[in-house]
């Protein structure tokens, strides 16, 4: 199948071509099947390729197409890596992918932007698989700025709208910085090792570079990278694009801002593990970095209202994690993670997209309630994955999440307890919008109440799927502990740095079952305080407008984040844009050249106040000039 | 002989047009663009990027002063001649739709600026560029102050005053090397042999007055502000011809002119050109945030583009030098996109300001998907023309000082926030009274706009067509520089 596999990014690039050349054209019905066959065509192709690299005919293949950037001794071909963890990732892409195109043909069924939405989510797919096939790091970068692309044009996708338009400059423009550093990156491997390939640049790593020895020129690299990824994958300082992002449609959100595109930092980073390993301090940076976004965005998601905005905040939480494992060195952690979040996250968005949907675009939970009844499929798969993201066992989050616990107590039991308060912040908000979204009694209008319904199969089976996969995806990495071998782990070790093999947690059997329990029987406590919180107590958030307390003020707000970067960077910027063109531009440069014209013309009137005409004048300048001449003449003599 | 032609089609069809009636010169001039384009593409079929010098012509001009009509192509000359030739034909398509009095003379001015562009990018004799070079100035003056805006007698007037200066030193130091070769020539090869044999301080002299010139042409900061006024008073087919291809010729005049002639100068001093060049980059990036009007916008945008490539060729290396002869082209017709975009907004709405514009998009799905490609494009998002360049560029200078390019990659980020901004002013949210009657784009607009998209994306996806042309003509610039920076 490997001469197949260029059309994995090629089928979904051609459901683009076709779905946008024809616009409008083309009746509706073709336009979803257009684009969500060729998906469905790709995740085939990735299939047949994953049982080939799961029985091991595939281990490691490079696939080199042509020539795309070669100038002086830089030789960058377009090519394609077919390995473990690109196998992986494509499948999360094309399968969760076709859910989701899926959901899409019935939520976007009444929208006159249909044919556009379905180029622009074809040709999301394309880029996310580029970006995670590229066999260097520029084709990688070719696909991160392609899914960069695709998400200002999916978050503005309502146009006429301009919170939506400045949702997705803002998202355009943070990304913009991380690719900077991306960008830099790129830059500084190329002058160390000469290459962006992918073997070249690690396997000269390996050889240049020694372990436990600081390496200035890796700890910029691996910085630089890591730059980028906190824009594409929301992490502090970056991350303030995502809740915003909220703005496109629900299954964008679902796909590319849960499930894939913001997961491509982590993937990023597990690809050049080997320059990581190597930079042990920029791993305590993402180890930092990491936990404290997962701890920061679960504490705004406490106390927000919008149903996406709450999952939003889940993610850069659970991304968080996601990058609290890679800095322990945990990479196959990372990756299993992004897998099963991919599962339940998308799961939960596509939920609240049914929930939105039927009520009537409404987003704000304190005026649902009582929805199960109308609802009672979107209820039942909102309820599998809301387990599955509290961490309760045998849902899919529980091994992942649990396995990324295990590995911080094994650093410190310190790094452990916040790990753990983190997942029971997340278990209290997502309880919190169960229960006031789905239990109780419903709080909308009328009008909203009489056209509860639940969605139509179309979008309901993506629902139904996911929600299964969210109870066995964990079951890829069961642990040794549980009777398990931990699968993914091993599937993905060959592409984890020979020296990081050995990092798997060493904690005894007992101890990780301790931990377990402390950990399950915590999150199962704070279930049964957000059901009396939200059930029995019928509290309901305050409305807009009303008093909070000081601390409930600064979390609603979000830390006033956006606040402050408006204050520190985005007016400084107009500001010195007025500056260098009122001051520099106008009054300093210009006038000066300005100047030189009049100092010209001046010059010249002065110049033709000697030809006066006086001959008078002329004799006193003739006797004036011959004595300098003789004066001149006896200081040379001199 | 062939080279001869490409100068001499358009000079004599321009002067022809001068003749004709004033309602058959656009036909007559579109006709005579596409023959130049066609035969040039011939000769670039025929091209082996391996050789040296191809249809070269010399033959003694005035004998007695050693000048001759010398003109040949290598990669970069035909590289360049193809822009002109390609751009030429869509910037008269591109007006089709526009009336101008007079418009025997508009096209006769055009046809004859582009003979005296092709003459500069292939001129093999000294005083012949310095007389293409002069020549190529006096066209777009009179296009600029015949069919300009507001305030053109001003503007149109420092414009040549300020370039001509430039000029009048480059032809200072091109008579003092004149008149150091052994045999009194204007030939290329001897000013090469001479230039290298140049006391220091006489490198530094000759590179500063050819400097100068070409700063001034392309514009580099601080030489810049003739630039903003004359785009946005020029004709659009004024503008794009300046900006698409005449400020080329400063690029290729540092290229042709510089690397090569004073290569230690250029070693020495190419530090400051590049810090020049950096400071341009954000300076313009950040005044092109706060533009109102979008044509000044894309003025200030083009500066710094500009000022990239500028640094970029002034490291010396390979990759930077490959990567800005690209992006030459990739800015050419990128820009001439973006200035016939606005010219098709100035058409309908009769303004340029940017808070007068908004929903565009709503009726315009055609001229919104050309619109948002060259966007994409300028800003260089991969696979698109803007790439490549951009990519080769900042790895050149990264080579040559990894802080100059953090700072020049800040660009990277403000690229996004102008063209973003001004995108979304322009196309996104509600119509207003001006824009909800604008008419999608007509048939002749569409054949303007097709060509340049689809070079965008070949260029983007298949750069090597071009790296290939240009690489062994870099390859022996490098060499007779004898001053390269590669990587290991």
């Amino acid at each position: 199948m490997l001469q197949l596999a260029w059309l994995i990014p090629v089928l979904p690039l051609i459901g683009f071509l076709i779905i946008g050349l024809a616009n409008k054209k083309l009746p509706k019905a073709v336009v979803g099947f257009v684009g969500c066959g060729s998906i469905l065509g790709s995740f085939a192709i990735v299939l047949t390729l994953l049982t080939e690299v799961l029985n091991g005919t595939i281990q490691s293949e490079t696939l080199t197409y042509f020539n795309w950037i070669s100038a002086g001794s830089l030789d960058i071909k377009l090519s394609f890596l077919i390995d473990p963890l690109s196998v992986t990732m494509m499948t999360i892409i094309t399968g969760v992918g076709f859910l989701i195109h899926l959901y899409s043909a019935g939520y976007m069924s009444h929208d006159e932007g249909f044919a556009r939405y379905f180029a622009y989510l074809n040709l999301f797919v394309f880029s996310m698989l580029i970006l995670v096939m590229g066999s260097n790091f520029l084709v990688l970068f070719a696909g991160w700025e392609g899914v960069g692309l695709c998400s200002y044009l999916l978050i503005g996708f309502w146009f006429k709208n301009n919170d939506y338009n400045n949702a997705a400059k803002k998202a355009f423009i943070m990304n913009r910085i991380g690719d900077l550093g991306f960008l830099l990156g790129m830059l500084l491997i190329i002058v160390t090792f000469g290459s962006l390939e992918y073997s070249a640049v690690f396997e000269q790593a390996q050889t240049i570079f020694k372990p436990g020895v600081a390496q200035p020129v890796l700890i910029a690299i691996t910085l630089l990278l890591f730059l980028g990824a906190t824009g594409k994958s929301a992490q502090i300082p970056l991350y303030t694009w995502l809740p915003d992002a909220m703005a496109g449609p629900t299954p964008v959100s679902a796909l590319i801002h849960a499930a894939t595109m913001v997961t491509a930092g982590i993937y990023m980073i597990v690809r050049s593990n080997v320059l990581f390993s190597l930079a042990p301090f920029t791993l305590e940076v993402i180890e930092i970095i990491g936990l404290t976004t997962a701890l920061f965005a679960a504490t705004i998601g406490l106390v927000q209202n919008d149903i996406k905005k709450v999952l939003a905040y889940s993610t850069v939480s659970q991304l968080g994690y996601m990058f609290f494992a890679l800095g322990m060195g945990a990479y196959s952690t990372a990756i299993f993670h992004v897998a099963t979040h991919a599962f339940f996250k998308a799961l939960l968005f596509l939920g609240a997209g049914s929930v939105i949907h039927a009520m009537s675009g409404e987003q704000d939970i304190r005026s649902m309630g009582g929805l199960w009844k109308k609802l009672p499929i979107t209820f039942a798969t909102f309820i599998i994955g809301t387990v599955a993201i509290a961490g309760i066992p045998p849902f899919a989050g529980f091994f992942s999440k649990d396995e990324i616990l295990a590995h911080a107590y094994e650093h410190s039991p310190i790094l452990w307890a916040l790990g753990v308060l983190g997942a029971l912040m997340t278990t209290f908000y997502m309880f919190r919008l169960v229960f006031l979204t789905f239990f109780g009694s419903f709080r909308g209008t009328e009008h909203q109440k009489s056209h509860l319904h639940e969605s139509p199969l179309i979008m309901t089976i993506p629902l139904m799927v996911l929600a299964v996969l969210s109870i066995i995806g964990g079951f890829v990495g069961v642990p040794e502990v549980l009777g398990g071998h931990n699968f993914l782990k091993s599937f993905l070790s060959p592409i984890i740095a020979p020296i990081n093999q050995h990092t798997g947690h060493a904690l005894s059997h007992s101890t990780e079952l301790m931990l377990m329990g402390i950990s399950v029987g915590a999150v199962l406590l704070v279930i049964i305080i957000a059901a009396i919180v939200y059930i029995s107590k019928k509290a309901v958030p305050s409305p807009e407008g009303s008093d909070l307390s000081a601390p409930h003020k600064v979390l609603y707000n979000k830390y006033y984040i956006d606040e402050i970067y408006r204050t520190l960077v985005v007016k400084p910027l107009y500001w010195l844009g007025d500056i260098f063109y009122k001051v520099f531009e106008i009054r300093i440069i210009d006038n000066f050249v300005n100047a030189w014209g009049k100092g010209v013309d001046r010059g010249s009137a002065g110049l033709r106040f000697l030809q006066n005409g006086s001959i008078s004048f002329y004799m006193f300048a003739m006797v004036i000039g011959i004595i300098l001449i003789l004066f001149f003449n006896t200081i040379i003599k001199l | 002989m062939e080279t001869s032609i490409l100068i001499f089609l358009p000079l004599v069809a321009g002067l022809i047009s001068f003749l004709l009636p004033d309602n058959r010169a656009k036909q007559f001039a579109f006709v005579a663009a596409l023959a130049e384009f066609a035969y040039s593409l011939v000769l670039l079929l025929q091209f082996n990027p391996q050789e040296t010098l191809a249809y070269a012509t010399s033959v003694p001009w005035v004998k007695s002063m050693g000048i001759s009509f010398s003109v040949g192509m290598d990669g970069i000359s035909i590289l360049l001649v193809m822009l002109t030739t390609f751009l030429i034909p869509l910037i008269i398509l591109s007006s089709f739709r526009r009336t101008f009095a007079n418009s025997n003379y508009f096209y006769g001015l055009v046809l004859i600026m582009q003979s005296a562009l092709v003459g500069v990018f292939v001129a093999r004799d000294a005083f012949l560029f310095y007389v293409f070079w002069e020549l190529a100035l006096i066209p777009i003056y009179f296009i600029a102050l015949i069919w300009g805006g507001e305030n053109r007698k001003k503007i149109t007037f420092k414009f040549f005053v300020y370039t001509l200066a430039g000029s009048l030193l480059m032809l200072v130091a091109i008579i003092y090397l004149y008149l150091q070769t052994p045999n009194g020539s204007f030939d290329i090869n001897q000013f090469y042999a001479v230039g290298s044999t140049l006391s220091s301080t006489d490198q530094a002299l000759v590179f500063v007055a050819f400097f100068l010139a070409f700063a001034i042409k392309m514009p580099i900061f601080p030489f810049h502000t003739w630039q903003p006024d004359t785009y946005t008073v020029t004709p659009a087919q004024g503008t794009m011809l300046l900006s698409g291809i005449m400020l080329k010729m400063g690029i290729y005049g540092v290229i042709r002119w510089i690397l090569p002639l004073v290569p230690e100068a250029a070693h020495t001093y190419g530090m400051p050109a590049i810090i020049l060049s950096v400071i341009g980059i954000i300076y313009a990036s950040i005044i092109a945030i706060k533009q109102k009007d979008f044509k000044r916008l894309i003025a200030y945008v083009s500066i710094a583009h500009v000022g990239l490539i500028a640094a970029g060729i002034f490291t010396l290396g390979e990759e930077s030098l490959q990567g800005g002869i690209i992006q030459m082209l990739s800015h050419g017709i990128n820009v001439v996109g973006l200035f016939f975009v606005i010219d098709v907004l100035f058409d309908r709405t009769k303004t340029l300001e940017l808070s007068s514009l908004g929903g565009i998009r709503n009726v315009a799905p055609f001229f919104t998907v050309t619109f948002i490609i060259l966007l994409f494009s300028s800003i260089a998002l991969p696979f698109t023309g803007g790439f490549p360049g951009e990519f080769l560029l900042f790895v050149g200078i990264f080579q040559y000082n990894p802080w100059i390019a953090a700072v020049a990659g800040v660009s990277v980020i403000l690229g996004a926030v102008y063209m973003l901004s001004s995108f979304q002013k322009i196309m996104l949210g509600e119509t207003n009274n001006l824009t909800s009657g604008f008419a999608d784009l007509f048939t002749s607009e569409k054949l303007v706009l097709i060509p340049i998209i689809i070079l965008i994306f070949w260029m983007g996806i298949y750069p090597d067509t071009f790296l290939e042309i240009s690489g062994p003509a870099v390859k022996a610039l490098i060499k007779g520089t004898g001053t390269s920076l590669s990587l290991k």
